[in-house]
């Protein structure tokens, strides 16, 4: 599995920079091992970190198609691997004569009643895919039993038309944001890595990527007002993704800078929770930082 | 005897990480340490942060975990360099052998069959709550009877003893709550096209018998947040024999003790026999005879558990007297996002038991708005109440 970025980890840390995902130096080794060891790699931190964007930028970079299964209270087997296509089976028995129905039920199950869902997807894809299973700690345990048995095989057999079966494992991204602890079985299936809130220079690099039209001045102070925010005693801290969101709702007001009137027009952009909203108002002018430097 | 370098003596320095941190109450297993060992491999470096990250995305599995895993890091590099062993053989096959790893697979065995109870424990969990409605308490003991209107704060050692028996013995019962899991049922609100199709075959494709699909139930959880300082700690105690019950009975049941500062002790509390895991707690818990701080506790329970299961839609028991030191007016703001939170928020007040009492201590008045509950909690007859409050 050594395509192209696979052969070092400053090579992958390069090659997902150009696709603008700049990922420190712990992710980046931790989406190394997973890729050359093929193991699923489980990412957990706060929300608006960026866990998910690393399976799309994956996908990107490795040109493989993207499956993506988003966890749901109540997903199970017949949503997330395979079902049948019930109506149009309804449909066909009745549009058989009645002699020959009895004779031709295995018809019904052929692979045109077949409905394919994202996990049986990844299975025929194989190594042509990367499989993203997208918040799981929001379905259930007994659905991360199932998702566990997936993981180990990567294989699953249909009663109906026999065992369908990877020849090479999808690479696999699973993602959590600790609404509730994952079994530990499923963790020690994958490889585990914390995305921790980026540093000050890393966090205005990714505003600068991500959002290029943003002057360089506003997105440092934007980062810093950010970072200042973190460390208020906020019920939601602010991910990366609304640092990405802030800067360019103010680049779109045509603000070089901010100052806490701008800030404070925008900051639904950064802050969405009722009382963290009155904390940071009555402290503004502390978060967006005095100096008016320019 | 486990101690053997094995065929993998070039590994020896990389499992002893492994073992280091298995020494500090990490669960690593066996699988876990091999994983290392081949991610070292993969990344054919020995520099500090390929071996650090390389053990950071292998050997832990929670972002708690983490600065334990720091702290064993950092004493396991500073020994491999000073023992000079540094130098880590490279060539691992792609596929070591797992069979020659010594005496360690079985205790991945042990951690796996664990792993399956536990999920058959959950599941029974679930189906315990369509039972039907027994009467939901039974004491034992006769000799009972005479204690069960004692405070707990007056008992004796062996009365206390006999008291949290008997709270053991209690069948707690917790409401249930509908998830969006449906199953097959005989009559429900969804159509079940997959069983229908079925039976249609019976009858030449002509769907007479139709069958359905309905939601699922399941207990709530339960969480109990306990003061343990001074004056509430034997009602605390109690409390923590009625948690333990709960926990026992299979339910989903996450308990916190706090006094100045807010400790989760859920873990230990599952140890089988009730009185260790009660000593664990004792010495876990730094301030059983501190002052107390609802609020912070709250708060640091609220921040750090509302996105968690745990916390949502669940029955929550808050046992203390009330008697804030610090500022109401966070109380106050806690119980309101908790009770925003949980499905429903009982507070234990040990004191309310003396028929001359009124919540007027400003951290209880505070607090009432929010409550859905106040019982008093401060004998035997009363946790019964308060069991019957819960199933309500």
């Amino acid at each position: 599995m050594s395509d192209g970025p696979l052969t070092s980890v400053d090579a992958l840390q390069e090659a997902l920079g150009a696709h603008a995902y700049l990922a420190d130096r712990g992710l980046t080794t931790a989406i190394y091992l997973a890729l050359s060891l093929g193991k699923p790699l489980l990412l957990e931190g706060e929300a608006g970190v960026g866990k998910t964007e690393v399976a799309k930028v994956l996908s990107e970079m490795l040109g493989r198609r993207l499956i993506r299964l988003q966890c749901y209270e109540g997903i199970d087997a017949s949503q997330a691997l395979y079902e049948w296509n019930y109506s149009r089976q309804l449909i066909a028995v009745r549009a058989m004569d009645a002699a020959v129905a009895e004779t031709h039920v295995e018809d019904l199950f052929g692979p045109e009643f077949l409905v394919e869902r994202p996990l049986l997807a990844a299975i025929r894809a194989g190594s042509q895919a990367v499989l993203l299973v997208d918040e799981l700690d929001r379905a259930d345990d007994e659905f991360e039993a199932f998702l566990l048995e997936i993981l180990s095989e990567f294989a699953v057999t249909i009663p109906e038309i026999g065992r369908v079966a990877a020849a090479d494992p999808p690479a696999v991204i699973v993602t959590s944001n600790r609404t509730r602890e994952l079994h530990d079985a499923l963790k020690r299936r994958c490889l585990y890595h914390w995305i921790d809130h980026p540093a000050l220079d890393r966090e205005i690099a990714i505003v600068r990527t991500r959002a290029p039209h943003v002057s360089e001045a506003l997105a440092g102070e934007v980062a810093g007002a950010v970072a200042r925010l973190r460390e208020l005693d906020l019920a939601k801290l602010p991910g990366v993704a609304e640092t990405i969101d802030w800067a360019n709702a103010l680049a779109f007001l045509g603000a070089e800078h901010l100052d806490p009137e701008l800030a404070s027009d925008t900051l639904g952009s950064v802050v969405k929770d009722h009382e963290d909203l009155e904390l940071v108002t009555s402290r503004l002018a502390e978060v967006v930082g005095e100096r008016a430097d320019g | 005897m486990a101690e053997g370098a094995g065929p993998g003596g070039a590994l020896a320095p990389l499992v002893s990480l492994g073992r280091e941190l298995r020494s500090r109450g990490l669960p690593v297993g066996t699988g876990r340490i091999l994983t290392f060992c081949r991610a070292v491999a993969a990344l054919g470096l020995t520099d500090r942060d390929s071996l650090y990250w390389a053990g950071a995305t292998t050997l832990v599995a929670s972002h708690a975990d983490l600065e334990r895993f720091d702290g064993a890091f950092d004493e396991w590099y500073r020994g491999l360099r000073e023992s000079g062993e540094l130098r880590i053989e490279l060539s691992l096959p792609g596929e070591p052998a797992e069979r020659d790893w010594g005496a360690q697979p079985e205790d991945l065995e042990v951690h796996a069959g664990m792993t399956a109870a536990l999920w058959s424990a959950a599941r029974e969990g679930d189906e315990e709550a369509d039972e039907g409605d027994e009467a939901s308490l039974r004491l034992v003991a006769s000799g009972v009877e005479v204690l069960r209107q004692k405070a707990f704060g007056q008992l004796t050692p062996e009365e206390r003893l006999t008291v949290e028996r008997a709270i053991r013995n209690l069948r707690i019962r917790v409401p249930v709550e509908r998830t969006r899991r449906r199953r097959p049922a005989r009559s429900g609100d969804a159509f079940d096209l997959r069983r229908t199709l079925r039976r249609s075959l019976r009858t030449q494709g002509e769907p007479f018998d139709r069958a359905w699909r309905a939601r699922r139930t399941r207990t709530r959880p339960l969480v109990l947040i306990l003061d343990v300082s001074g004056s509430m700690a034997p009602y605390s105690r109690a409390l923590m024999q009625f948690g333990y019950a709960a926990m026992a009975a299979g339910r989903r049941v996450e308990v916190f003790c706090f006094g100045t500062r807010l400790t989760r002790v859920t873990r230990t509390l599952k140890t089988k026999d009730p009185d260790r895991a009660l000593h664990l707690i004792g010495a876990q818990v730094a301030d059983w005879e501190g002052g107390t701080r609802i609020g912070e506790s709250l708060k640091t329970l609220v921040d750090g558990w509302s996105q968690r299961a745990a916390l949502r839609g669940a029955v929550v028991v808050l046992c203390s007297d009330g008697l804030e030191r610090g500022d109401p007016e966070l109380l106050r703001q806690q119980m309101a996002r908790l009770h925003r939170l949980a499905h429903r928020v009982v507070w234990a007040n040990p004191l309310k038991g003396s028929p001359r009492y009124e919540p007027l201590a400003r951290g209880m008045a505070a607090a009432l708005p929010s409550v859905d509950e106040f019982v008093s909690g401060h004998d035997l007859e009363s946790l019964e109440e308060l069991s019957r409050v819960l199933a309500g």
